[in-house]
């Protein structure tokens, strides 16, 4: 199918096909959750989760998969890890689970996911769809480390709950509040659109 | 009065694109002119008062008194997930001209997270039967403004002379940002 080695595989989500940055998908729980880093951190490590196994299990029983049912059932394999995820955080780390309140079911509509069973999974091999879906988890990780440091930083004067900005700094409260989430992706994706032009005029 | 403050908030205060995030991509993909964004909200409101009488009556009567709370996730994406195909054919064969408008818009609905969302934010905060449908009509209202605003908004951007990079999704996040901050200006309309 496809003639990349098993490392561009994963290292084409970090950039080339960053989820949030090149491709616009998963914006919902981009925006929501990245008010703190704690929380970005989170929603990107169980949505990782859901990710790397929905995808191990799509292309390891892809042939048992009637084509005509396959949405509703990468949606059934999806929501499975899902109620997974949202149960472990419920149990093991209450307070994150309360302050991402309905955005960890939400995983379940995030695009991403659904978009590399069908893109991807459903027609490779297992290795490959691995590497695959650890890829696009870390790029997607990435965006929500970058956009939540930026928010958190600037928005509270801390990072991890730790300060990190001296007492001079007046919290710009704009930035942890939802116009800020907007804005900041906003100037994010304008970024990106900037240095991927600049990259490929020098080729 | 309750029902009122709910209404209201739904619309104006914690609305579903601006305060929640949630229903973004067609909120940024639908919203480039002013019919499209208007029949997408629409379909949205239609689907959203739908799902929340459905919601409801799947989690007070078969997941609560079964004890399946768990079961939450799966059941209610399965249930919008055909209720949306279910809706679509019914409009087909009642109203023609109803699903020219809304035809292609309503499969597009399935992958809106702000459906889901809504099921979701129903059930955990508990809303009673007419709580609940208020909510989701008001949500859809609240959709509408939110993307019918942003085409109108969109139109006049066309004319204007936007940087290279900050074409298309940028510039229109960052629209979005300052929609948000002057709906901020509703907080404190309801107690």
């Amino acid at each position: 199918m496809s003639t990349k080695t098993a490392g561009q595989e994963f290292i084409k989500g970090l950039w080339d096909e960053n989820p949030v940055f090149r491709q616009l998908l998963g914006l919902c729980p981009t925006l929501a959750v990245t008010g703190a880093v704690i929380n970005g951190l989170a929603m990107g490590l169980a949505t990782a989760f859901v990710l790397i196994f929905s995808s191990l299990v799509v292309s390891s029983i892809k042939k048992l998969i009637p084509s005509q049912v396959r949405i509703a059932s990468y949606i059934v394999i999806i929501a499975t890890f899902v109620t997974v995820a949202d149960r472990f955080l419920a149990a093991f780390f209450p307070p994150i689970s309360k302050s991402l309140g309905p955005y960890i079911p939400l995983i379940v509509v995030n695009c991403i996911i659904l978009g590399r069973q069908e893109a991807y999974s459903s027609k490779n091999k297992v290795g490959r769809s691995l590497m695959d879906a650890l890829g696009m988890s870390a790029g997607f990780v990435l965006a929500l480390l970058i956009l939540s440091a930026i928010r958190e930083i600037l928005g509270a004067g801390t990072f991890f709950g730790y300060q990190v900005m001296g007492a001079w700094f007046e919290p710009w409260i704009i930035m942890i509040l939802p116009p800020g989430a907007f804005i900041t992706l906003g100037i994010l994706l304008a970024l990106a659109l900037q240095i991927e032009r600049r990259t490929k005029s020098r080729k | 009065m309750e029902l009122v403050a709910i209404f209201i908030s739904a619309i104006l205060i914690n609305n579903f694109v601006l305060y929640y995030f949630l229903g973004i991509c067609p909120f940024l993909g639908v919203s480039k002119k002013i019919d499209s964004a208007f029949s997408m909200g629409l379909a949205v409101t239609f689907v959203m008062t739908i799902t929340a009488v459905v919601s409801w009556v799947i989690n007070h009567w078969i997941l609560i008194p079964h004890e399946l709370d768990y079961l939450k996730i799966v059941s209610f994406i399965l249930v919008i997930a055909s209720l949306v195909q279910l809706v679509e054919m019914f409009i087909r064969k009642i109203s023609p001209p109803l699903y020219q408008a809304l035809g292609i818009y309503l499969p597009l609905i399935t992958t809106n997270c702000a459906i889901m969302g809504l099921a979701l934010l129903a059930a955990l905060r508990d809303y009673g039967f007419a709580e609940t449908v208020i909510f989701g009509f008001a949500s859809g209202l609240g959709f509408t403004l939110a993307i019918i605003i942003m085409a109108g908004i969109r139109e006049q951007l066309d004319l204007a002379d936007v940087p290279e990079p900050l074409k298309g999704p940028a510039i229109a996040l960052i629209v979005a940002g300052i929609m948000a901050l002057a709906f901020m200006g509703f907080v404190g309309m309801i107690k």
